[in-house]
């Protein structure tokens, strides 16, 4: 595990030495922002209506006690999606879609010896096809967290519009109840170090991927293990450190 | 020129490369010939780089490469085009994308219409002026190989690697790949280095012929002087192929030497 660990950094190394020229990075950081980030608001969408649309009429169903306004809906919808649905379980799902995805193309272009042939050009292989990728999911995670906050909320208003659990008034009400703007902040910074853990630890396994179709295989899948472990002790440790 | 002295390389106590000292002559197609397992590929990954030498140093007209410093590495490693034995061609590019791609990367201060002409002067040197459009996926095998060479090529390279440029080709398309290959190193001028086991390429293209058995360089000479070698092994490489003991036939019969020996000739016998 140290010598994994050591390895891990080594590779972060050997990324910042020797960069490609900026205008290449530019350009592959943009094309990367598009698989990473557009090709996933998709799911994203989905993934964190329902979620809000769940949370809201499951703590509907434990609020039970008529002292407690049903405004605490939209409070307790507001402060789960931004603290920690929405920036977790954001990053989990793409751990799962961009991590394979990284693995698996990085893992590829290994076993069929596509970064034999950068290295022999004397391009540095790792700068040109993993510095674009963390880059790219460093700038993209924040926004889909953003949009992911945004869809969970308007999902749990609908949830409540539509099933009766509350009014439109009383959510809008608790929405806007104690806001703290910080926690926004809070969230950004975690999803900026999900993107960063995801992406450089599902390169790193897709990078040094050795054999044939199998092992990408299985490289794809210790990426998404290994990231969404990452993602939970980090959670952890920031809500520690930062809260 | 490129120079090879003493090369040891070792993977979990198994030492593949023995301690090799050779030359790759300008100029020339040199081959590095061997039955499978002897240490070839290894030598050639060592030669440009992808592979560290435990021992040994390699020196590229004069200058070393190994051990020296990054600069002077890259500067080395600009010159050197390599085709690899699965093309490695980039999956995600057309074959237009594929070529011009060292160009943009490693000849920033070249325009786009100058990368145009230079592509498809190198398309077209390869015979594939009408494939620039497709991708890797949509061409055969022996298509992959020529645009392999083309992007190897493209940045005017001094050196040609070749890992095994005949693999998974029918014997036709291999011969065409082979007299490409010899061709261009003459044109050019540059230094090539084949690694092959195909007697056929020993026949059509071995200018330089340097044979490995067991991480050991055993013989080196040309193509006319290899049926002649005294060195068993080598003789047990080379007539193990049964269209070479058919050339060889043909040899004694007409005295011609091997290379008058043409395949059809063999074929018939």
């Amino acid at each position: 595990m140290v010598k994994a660990f050591g390895e891990f950094l080594l590779f972060i190394q050997s990324m910042l030495t020797r960069k490609e020229r900026l205008a290449v990075l530019w350009q592959r950081t943009l094309d990367e922002c598009i698989v990473i980030g557009i090709n996933s608001i998709f799911i994203v969408a989905i993934v964190s209506a329902f979620i809000g649309a769940v949370t809201c009429v499951q703590i509907a169903y434990n609020l039970t006690n008529p002292l407690i306004p049903k405004s605490t809906i939209g409070y307790m919808v507001r402060e789960m999606t931004i603290l920690e649905l929405a920036p977790t379980i954001t990053s989990i799902v793409l751990a799962g879609k961009v991590g394979s995805s990284i693995a698996g193309g990085l893992g590829t272009m290994r076993i069929t010896e596509q970064v034999s042939a950068l290295e022999v050009m004397g391009i540095n292989s790792a700068s040109y096809l993993v510095l674009p990728r963390i880059l790219a999911a460093m700038l993209m995670f924040p926004l889909l967290v953003i949009l992911a906050m945004a869809l969970s909320i308007i999902g749990g208003y609908l949830a409540g519009s539509l099933t009766g659990a509350l009014s439109a008034q009383e959510y809008i009400e608790g929405i806007r109840t104690d806001f703290i703007p910080y926690n926004i902040v809070f969230a950004l910074i975690k999803s900026v170090v999900f993107a960063f853990l995801v992406s450089a630890i599902s390169s790193f396994k897709g990078f040094f991927t050795q054999g044939g179709a199998l092992e990408v295989g299985n490289a794809s899948t210790t990426a998404v293990n290994n990231s969404i472990i990452a993602i939970l002790v980090a959670d952890f440790l920031l809500a520690a450190l930062l809260l | 020129m490129i120079e090879v002295h003493n090369v040891q390389k070792s993977f979990d106590g198994n030492q593949v490369l023995k301690g090799i000292t050779c030359t790759f002559e300008t100029g020339k197609c040199n081959l590095l010939l061997g039955g499978s397992g002897t240490g070839k590929s290894v030598l050639l990954q060592c030669i440009v780089g992808l592979m560290k030498p435990d021992l040994g140093s390699i020196t590229f007209d004069g200058t070393i490469f190994t051990n020296n410093k990054v600069q002077i590495r890259q500067e080395i490693r600009r010159k050197i085009g390599m085709l690899f034995q699965g093309s490695a061609l980039f999956d995600s590019m057309t074959v237009y994308e594929n070529v011009e791609f060292p160009l943009k990367m490693l000849t920033p201060e070249m325009t786009r219409e100058e990368r145009r002409d230079r592509v498809e002067f190198c398309l077209k040197r390869v015979g594939l002026e009408n494939a620039g459009v497709k991708m890797p996926s949509e061409i055969s095998g022996g298509m992959k190989k020529r645009v392999g060479i083309a992007r190897a090529i493209a940045p005017n390279c001094t050196y040609l690697f070749c890992d095994e440029p005949n693999s998974g080709l029918d014997p036709l398309t291999s011969i065409k790949i082979d007299e490409l290959i010899h061709e261009i190193t003459h044109e050019y001028g540059i230094t090539t280095v084949v690694v092959t086991h195909d007697m056929n390429s020993v026949v059509e293209i071995g200018d330089h012929i340097i044979f490995l058995y067991k991480g050991l360089k055993l013989w080196d000479g040309n193509k006319d002087e290899i049926l002649n070698a005294q060195v068993p092994e080598l003789k047990e490489f080379i007539f193990s192929s049964s269209l070479v003991r058919a050339a060889k036939k043909v040899d004694d019969e007409t005295q011609g030497g091997l290379a008058a020996a043409t395949t059809d000739e063999a074929i018939n016998i």
